[in-house]
């Protein structure tokens, strides 16, 4: 089964390169960018069929160690 | 809102605290007055357990240009430099997320330097963890060592010096101390103080968010089972923006634009501008709806209390408002005038046309509660008996013991994430007894080091105050540099708990005494109370960052050999302390007994001798000696220069043990060529220095005569073991 | 000899490379990432540091400055152009070099001296190492693992663009003397035409004795001397 995971900044946390990139764009050209937000994406490929298990699983490993639960969400996707 | 008495608990504030509020004001506050009397009347920023006794502290001496009570200490080193220098804590947030709370410790420390119109040259950091063992250790190692590696770089300013240390008693209270010096000329030095009515107050830098809100009380609480809880208020740190805050100030500094300068730090804009406005006695009133916002719908309590980052707060000459804009723009940065100065010493807020505070400055600063605190008198450890047969333990393997603590062992795992030498002034890296930084395009240097002994102080506080102050003023001059003054961070438990404030008034005076003695004064530093966790605090921890000045770099002293054949001399008198040694501690497992004395007479007498000796070039390498005794300072004299020593001990009455590792205090290792050994006695004896010969650097190995004989690689191997051991890398 | 050294927001070593393009008899001015146009100089050098902070790709935000065609236009002429380390991974992202510089193999930043093999010094920088070709500088980076294809590799190695790689003290090139894991050890490449080198130590930090060394020096010598 292959699931993704995008991990991004929670609302209220500054987010540097976000703000960098989206003045950048500007620069170049496009006015009618507003905001830019960076984060980060998993993909991964799970050996467990069965869907409600592989959900505990992914929950569980977003959790504990791809996101940084001080200042991050994480938001799971079912392929 | 109803201001509730749970409220007003929440934010920190007694019973007692509300009513005097109430008695200063002439009424109730509402939320938004609360909120601010929070953030300044917190110990962070009040200092209202510490006062009392920091004003005991000595903070004069000829060299002093500005003592404790601006953003950073100022001291001359002479033709027209001075350098501006400072040490912060930023435990609690470190604590929580290591990596940005050890970031925005370093921001919040360099900001404070170069408010004063400093170019910072260089970061030094100490930092304290619980036991390797503890579940939480690695991670907040690794966070905090990435995190002060990943500002600092980024600035692009050298980190030259530290230490990092593990203990128990901070398994669930890390410390994280930064220091940051800067270089400035004396005539153009930056002060806070707000002067002229009807001058414009502007902001500049990052956009105020939502972080960190009442972090300055986060920092006044101890942690219990929430700390998870407290978690959303550490702020995210942006070094890039700092760095063009840096550039932009000090190209705006460049003429006489600005009247008065102060960072954004604890307590944000709230502080800052208190803290102008109160020295300046004058008033100052703020449009809160010119404040740049990051998020949307910001109230008044929100924007007054963020945390936010990277951000100043400048007073202008009038009509300088259009050049300085420029210069803000140019970089990139915000520039918004949010009020003026007035006459009316209050502080007043406006927001969407109506006044939503007005609080007069001294009821917020001059009139904040001071405290005397009950305190008793520390229970000093005394001498008990030893550890049973512990002359059995073999040198040797003692020594590899202690070589391979995580205390001990070399620590270029953790320095080699920090950028040594941008700048290009780096004389002296990590790894000696000092950092070094040549004053750009001089041929002058300043020594820079950061100290503590935290052990020393559980058992004795006054003699571990005293003994921190000590060996920092020895690091000094084991370079070469003369010792001009201290930064301190005072890193404590619960001060409303007798048994921690008495440490702290003892620890107070410990340090007061070397001070006075050295002539070696505190001109800034910061006070970190309620470092506990259910009940268990952490061992007093003062926190001693001391400079030195080098007048001619050809006379600084590294410490490793030079030449084989050459003579080794240990200065001062070694009695053979083991109690509180690395020894008895790591090797035998054994925590009791009273700390190494001090003898300040010695103290100044060897270390004003040693330099005497540099001076004159009559020594080849010099090395204190300190933690793990002379053993110990040997090892690391041979690993640094890969030439070892053969040590044959001189008659005395103390054992093999106590002599080799014992940690009495004032005493340093020199290595001294054949053809100055002659001077060099006669000018040691001149003076009444006590001086032994222990031995002769060789070739390839460190020998004890009769005792043990091991080869250099052998010990660097061992040296370098632990961290890359810790961390499972190649080594 | 004229210099430029570009400064963009967040580079650092500007006046580090000003400072040893001084001391060598390089005269030498300051340019402003928003320029469009260099002032008539024989070498542009783009310095270390952290230009934009690094964010989104390092050295991927200079690389869309104003001051970029300009400097396209100098290297076209056959102007020399020197990246140094933040520099190196700029010319990189303007494609003015080839290949990527990723994150350092052990994933820290890391700030050691390292001995580098000097590989070719029939180039403008490299020609006074004719008589030292083992040399000491220091590296501060957290993304200096040069990487290329394999065709991009064995071109460079076939055509003898390689201008630095990481070796031992004595000189052999190998794993354990490799701080970053890039590619076949290699710390600094050079342009078909040769006269533009990316490479990550930083020269301009070892320019006096005090500082433990002037390996780097010798690369600023070359220069005056071409």
């Amino acid at each position: 089964m292959k699931i993704s995971v995008t991990v991004t900044l929670k609302k209220d946390v500054l987010d540097p390169q976000g703000k960098v990139v989206k003045q950048t764009l500007k620069n170049m050209g496009h006015q009618n960018i507003e905001n830019v937000r960076q984060g980060k994406y998993f993909e991964i490929e799970l050996n467990e069929n069965d869907k409600m298990k592989a959900e505990k699983i992914i929950e569980e490993i977003s959790k504990k160690l791809l996101t940084n639960t001080v200042i991050e969400d994480y938001a799971i996707n079912y392929k | 809102m109803k201001i509730t008495s749970e409220i007003i608990e929440k934010h920190g504030i007694n019973s007692d605290e509300y009513k005097k509020i109430i008695n200063l004001i002439g009424r109730k506050p509402n939320f938004l007055e609360l909120g601010i009397f929070s953030a300044m009347w917190n110990e962070h920023c009040s200092y209202k357990s510490s006062k009392k006794y920091l004003r005991t502290l000595p903070t004069k001496n000829s060299k002093v240009i500005q003592g404790p009570g601006e953003n950073a200490g100022v001291v001359d080193i002479e033709d027209n430099d001075a350098l501006v220098f400072k040490i912060e804590s930023h435990n609690h947030p470190s604590f929580i997320e290591p990596y940005q709370g050890a970031a925005t410790g370093i921001g919040g420390i360099l900001r404070d330097v170069f408010t004063m119109g400093a170019r910072p040259i260089a970061t030094l950091n100490s930092i304290h963890f619980g036991t390797p063992s503890h579940p939480k250790t690695k991670n907040l190692l690794s966070g905090v060592v990435s995190g002060i590696g990943g500002y600092g770089n980024c600035m692009g300013i050298p980190t030259i010096g530290g230490e990092v240390k593990f203990d128990s008693s901070y398994n669930e209270n890390i410390l994280v101390n930064a220091m940051a010096v800067g270089l400035v000329k004396k005539n153009k030095i930056f002060y806070s103080k707000a002067e002229g009515i009807n001058k414009s107050v502007i902001y500049v830098g990052s956009k105020t968010g939502r972080d960190g809100i009442h972090g300055a009380s986060m920092a006044s609480a101890e942690f219990d089972d929430d700390a998870d809880e407290k978690k959303p208020t550490v702020q995210v740190g942006d070094p890039f923006t700092e760095k063009l805050l840096l550039e932009a100030c000090l190209e705006l500094m460049k003429d006489n634009s600005i009247i008065s300068i102060q960072d954004m730090g604890a307590a944000g804009l709230t502080s800052s501008s208190v803290e102008m406005a109160s020295k300046g006695n004058l008033g100052i009133d703020i449009n809160l709806n010119n404040i740049p916002c990051r998020e949307e719908k910001m109230t008044p309590y929100e924007m007054m209390l963020s945390e936010s980052q990277e951000r100043m707060l400048l007073i202008l000459n009038s009509g300088k408002e259009e050049n300085a804009k420029k210069i803000f723009t140019k970089w990139g940065l915000d520039f918004s005038v949010i009020g003026k100065t007035t006459n009316t010493k209050n502080l007043v807020l406006n927001f969407n046309g109506k006044k939503v505070a007005d609080l007069p400055l001294n009821s917020l600063s001059k009139d904040a509660p001071l405290y005397d605190r009950k305190w008793k008198k520390n229970l000093n450890s005394k001498k008990t008996n030893p550890p049973k047969n512990y002359q059995n333990k073999k040198l040797y393997e003692s020594l590899k013991k202690i070589l391979m603590s995580p205390n001990n062992s070399e620590k270029s795992w953790v320095w080699e994430q920090y950028d040594q030498t941008v700048m290009g002034d780096s004389i002296q890296k990590p790894g000696g007894n000092a950092g070094v930084i040549r004053v750009h395009g001089k041929n002058k240097g300043v020594a820079l080091t950061v100290d503590s002994s935290s052990h020393y102080c559980l058992a004795n506080p006054i003699i571990g105050g005293k003994q921190v102050v000590c060996e920092a003023w020895r690091n000094l001059i084991a370079v070469g540099s003369y010792p001009i003054a201290i930064t301190n961070c005072l890193n404590f438990g619960n001060p409303e708990k007798e048994k921690i404030m008495g440490q702290f008034v003892e620890t107070i005076d410990g340090i007061s005494q070397a001070c006075t003695y050295l002539d070696f004064p505190v001109v800034s530093g910061n006070v970190s109370f309620y470092n506990e966790t259910k009940n268990k605090a952490i061992s007093p921890t003062p926190t001693i960052g001391g400079v030195g000045l080098i007048k001619n770099l050809n006379d600084m002293v590294t410490k490793n050999f030079k030449k084989l054949g050459n003579h080794i001399l240990i200065i001062g008198k070694t009695l053979g302390h083991l109690y509180q040694s690395e020894f008895f501690r790591e090797v035998l497992d054994f925590k009791k007994g009273p700390p190494p004395e001090i003898n300040l007479f010695n103290e100044k007498n060897n270390g004003l001798s040693v330099l005497n000796l540099i001076s004159k070039k009559l020594v080849k390498s010099v090395h204190d000696v300190s933690s793990g005794g002379i053993l110990v300072a040997l090892s690391e004299m041979c690993i640094t220069s890969n030439i070892g020593a053969t040590i044959s001990l001189p008659r005395n009455n103390i054992t093999l043990h106590e002599y080799l590792f014992g940690e009495d205090q004032s005493r340093y290792i020199i290595e001294v060529n054949e053809k100055n050994i002659e001077e060099v006695s006669k000018i040691l004896k001149n003076n009444s220095i006590y001086f032994e010969k222990i031995g002769n650097t060789q070739q390839d190995y460190l020998e004890v005569k009769n005792e043990f004989k091991a080869s250099l690689n052998e010990l660097r191997e061992l040296h370098k073991y632990w961290f890359n051991n810790y961390f499972k890398e190649n080594i | 000899m004229e210099s430029s050294v570009i400064v963009f927001p967040g580079s650092n070593c500007d006046r580090d490379v000003a400072v040893a393009l001084e001391k060598f008899q390089i005269r030498n001015q300051m340019i402003w990432h928003n320029e469009v146009s260099l002032p008539k100089c024989d070498l542009v050098v783009l310095p270390g540091g952290f230009s934009y902070g690094d964010y989104l790709r390092t050295g991927c935000i200079a690389s869309k400055s104003k001051i970029i065609n300009a400097i396209i236009e100098h290297g076209k002429k056959g102007g020399l152009i020197l990246g140094i380390c933040n520099g190196f991974q700029i010319l990189i992202e303007t494609e003015l070099l080839p290949g990527t510089l990723l994150r350092n193999k052990k994933l820290k930043f890391l700030s050691k001296n390292v001995f580098l093999k000097v590989l070719n010094t029939d180039n403008n920088f490299c020609s006074n190492y004719k008589n030292k070709s083992i040399i000491e500088l220091p590296i501060a980076h957290n993304e200096g693992n040069y990487f290329g294809s394999n065709d991009l590799i064995k071109n460079l190695e076939d055509n003898n663009l390689i201008a630095f790689k990481y070796c031992n003290g004595e000189g052999k090139i190998e794993k354990d003397s490799n701080p970053n894991g890039s590619s076949n050890n290699i710390a600094g490449i050079l342009n078909e035409k040769k006269n533009i080198l990316g490479m990550m130590p930083h020269p301009e930090r070892l320019i006096d004795p005090l500082l433990s060394g002037e390996d780097g020096s010798i690369l600023f010598t070359s220069l005056l001397k071409s």
